[in-house]
């Protein structure tokens, strides 16, 4: 507009809606644009497409029935949602220093293996949507590899339900170690072949670079949290703030940004990858041998075996199956470091065998919100990075 | 008690209904009328400096409580420089559910807000754009309300199922 | 291109240099291993769209790798991931915008029946709203699973009758007209 020659052009407003169903958002999103050329005047962001009633159904469950819709909250992470809830749910029950060494620490692999497979995703999903098709098929290769992990855990490849109030549903499977091993090996080489094809990339970078970009003090009043908080030069992780299972046990960095642009959240997630590989390493050489569950009948069931054998333990398994197990009254707040920031699960209970409550912080609905303020008077073209870095997740979002 | 939750009676005073701490987490209960200045204080005060709003809801107690304090709007802060948490809680009556909206103390607030009113029809007076979020302009109620059953259907915009 | 025993006989008779066969199989023949398909991807299953598109089960094989993201350029609509009631007018006017012939692939538990989500916000299977060729159930469904699906698409796609075209609009009345 500064521009003299272009005062005589007539600018008027375009509006234009960019939405629901876009090739290059992932999840459903509707942007409401009003462009002067190609410049973004105004944004309105519309969310809600996937809305399928999480809390409600929580509400209607008993305390165990809620696991499998954690898993599809944020679908590319499934553990760390399992993770998040069973945490809040042994907050309530006052059982959070009971819980089997052992089960610490694979819940700890499993929500450093998921975070690897959710920042693949994300950067799968980015740079096809940037039209880096070749990248797409690299990181969906190594997302692959790291599901054969998760899937030789639980048997799931996404939606694990793995984690339960009080321990888990089963242990490692054998060979365990070697499988992770060979993985990860393949996975370091994956990486720098990422690094090659896009962190010197012209094309990625001016796409990638200031664009989208928040500054430290609006990312903390939009309670911007994870990659993008960190991108913004925040040095704030749930994992060092707070550290909840086993992350208080082993050494690991947190990547910080400086600008707050697209680009240095790409570089914060590329190092998570492999600040996570270096947490399953360690939680790996660390792991301790011993039971998986916690040792109270009234928490978690007994084994199948023991509820063939012995008389109580069928009545708990019948008791905690058709009751649900009973938590006392009262309410928790367990924040965990998901992949997109800060998931938190908020459970009240009035007592008995159903949440009364049972609200998730999702991280990338704070992120989202931003979406508006993050593009307006950029480029029509720069919605697409700074949504993909965003990484929306309709399951976690929209709930 | 806790430090936060001494730190709030003492300023806040009469504003406190109630306090308690459970399992690490500090909680206060503060009259809703009081709650923006008190929200504002919280942000702002050198000792508390709760520069996050992690996290905005809603609780509905329908059966369990009076109906002069049937919800409860919850808020969660933190503070990045103290590394602390604090739940702030104020009850609203069914007759008249509407507070303060803080999207002036926190911009995150915003679609937590319209979030609370999409649930559970509670209304934040002073929001600038007060509407559904994660459900369309169409559809009558609050869902997680608990007399709203989880089975009732309504084919408005959609298919009828 | 399934040819009867008369008609090889007859091909054999004139010295293999004619082909016989129904102006149907030919086009259902060609057809079947040049899908376009529409992603309308929502949800979960996504990701597993993702990886049955991507190198390790490679949806190319069976001639429906090219995703067209304009609904005028597909013929397969695969509706990948929940839908909701706030969702449901938009697959509606997708599908209303693909020229005919066209096919519909339901991808998931919760696209085929609302899987998990019996509740006030999620539609009970797409074929509320739309008609659908293939049902693929699982929770995601695995890429295999898809595969296969895909599989018995081509089968039905091959003994079609050409009259069954056009199909029509969507039978889909919403009370509230947006």
């Amino acid at each position: 507009m500064e521009d003299k020659n272009q005062l005589d052009l007539n600018t008027e407003l375009m509006v234009l809606n960019m939405g629901p169903s876009h090739p290059a958002t992932h999840g459903t999103v509707r942007f409401f644009l009003k462009l002067d050329g190609e410049k973004i005047v105004h944004m309105e962001t519309e969310i809600g497409y996937l809305h399928r009633g999480f809390e409600k159904h929580c509400e209607n469950g008993t305390w165990t029935q809620a696991f499998p819709y954690t898993d599809r909250l944020n679908y590319c992470s499934a553990p760390q949602n399992n993770v998040a809830y069973a945490l809040a749910v042994e907050k309530l029950l006052g059982v959070t220093d009971k819980i089997p060494a052992r089960a610490v620490y694979i819940r700890t692999i499993m929500c450093e293996l998921a975070r690897m497979a959710d920042h693949y995703t994300n950067l799968a999903a980015g740079t096809l949507e940037l039209g880096a098709l070749t990248a797409f098929i690299y990181f969906v290769e190594a997302r692959e590899l790291t599901w054969d992990i998760i899937e030789s855990v639980c048997g799931a490849r996404l939606t694990s339900n793995y984690i339960r109030v009080g321990g888990l549903a089963s242990d490692l499977p054998e060979g365990f170690a070697g499988h992770v091993k060979s993985v990860f090996a393949k996975n370091r080489v994956f990486w720098s072949e990422f690094d090659k094809l896009l962190t010197h990339n012209r094309i990625f970078l001016d796409r990638m670079r200031d664009t989208g970009a928040i500054s430290r003090e609006d990312a903390i009043s939009f309670a911007f949290t994870g990659p993008c908080l960190r991108a913004a030069g925040v040095e704030y992780d749930v994992r060092k703030a707070s550290p909840y299972l086993a992350y208080r046990e082993v050494d690991f960095d947190i990547p910080v940004g400086t600008t707050g642009d697209n680009f240095d959240r790409y570089l914060v997630r590329m190092e998570e990858i492999n600040q996570s590989m270096r947490i399953v390493e360690q939680c790996l050489s660390l792991l301790p041998s011993g039971p998986i569950n916690i040792n109270d009948a009234s928490v978690r069931n007994p084994s199948k075996e023991d509820g063939h054998t012995y008389m109580e333990s069928m009545i708990f398994h019948f008791k905690n199956t058709i009751e649900g197990i009973q938590v006392p009254k009262g309410e928790s707040y367990v924040p965990t470091e998901g992949t997109n920031g800060e998931l938190g699960f908020y459970l009240v209970s009035q007592g008995g065998g159903k949440p009364w409550k049972c609200r998730v912080r999702p991280p990338c609905f704070a992120l989202t919100q931003a979406m508006g303020h993050m593009c307006t008077g950029s480029y029509l073209a720069d919605i697409i990075p700074t949504f993909d870095m965003i990484n929306l997740i309709g399951g976690e979002c929209d709930r | 008690m806790g430090r936060l939750i001494d730190l709030c009676k003492q300023k806040l005073g009469g504003a406190v209904i109630s306090a308690h701490e459970q399992h690490g987490d500090e909680t206060v209960v503060i009259h809703k009328d009081a709650m923006l200045t008190a929200l504002r204080w919280l942000r702002d005060d050198e000792a508390t400096k709760f520069d996050f709003m992690m996290d905005l809801t809603a609780v509905d107690y329908f059966g369990t409580r009076p109906r002069e304090e049937r919800f409860e709007v919850v808020y969660h802060l933190f503070s990045l420089s103290h590394n602390h948490r604090l739940r702030v809680k104020m009850p609203v009556a069914e007759s008249d559910p509407a507070v303060e909206s803080a999207v002036t103390v926190w911009r995150a607030a915003d679609w937590f807000e319209r979030e609370v009113w999409d649930m559970y029809g509670i209304v934040f007076k002073g929001h600038p754009n007060m509407k559904r979020i994660l459900l369309y302009e169409e559809f009558e109620g609050h869902p997680l309300r608990k007399d709203y059953n989880i089975r009732k259907r309504q084919p408005l915009i959609g298919p009828e199922n | 291109m399934g040819v009867t025993v008369e008609e090889k006989n007859l091909e054999a008779a004139l010295g293999d240099s004619v082909i016989l066969t129904q102006v149907d199989k030919v086009i259902g023949w060609g057809r079947k291993y040049s899908f376009f398909l529409y992603p309308f991807i929502t949800a979960c299953c996504g990701m597993e769209f993702m990886s049955a598109a991507a190198s390790r089960y490679d949806l190319d094989r069976f001639g429906a790798a090219l995703p067209r993201f304009s609904p005028r350029q597909a013929d397969l609509l695969f509706v990948v991931g929940t839908i909701s009631h706030k969702q449901a007018p938009i697959l509606n006017k997708v599908y209303n915008q693909m020229a005919e012939p066209k096919w519909v692939f339901a991808f998931g538990a919760c696209v085929c029946s609302g899987g998990m989500y019996n509740n006030y916000a999620t539609v009970q299977g797409i074929d509320t709203i739309l008609p659908v060729d293939v049902y693929v159930p699982g929770c995601p469904p695995r890429p295999e699973i898809v595969i296969d699906g895909l599989v018995k698409l081509q089968e039905l796609v091959a003994n079609e009758r050409s009259s069954k075209w056009p199909r029509g609009k969507a039978q889909y009345e919403p009370r509230v007209k947006r």
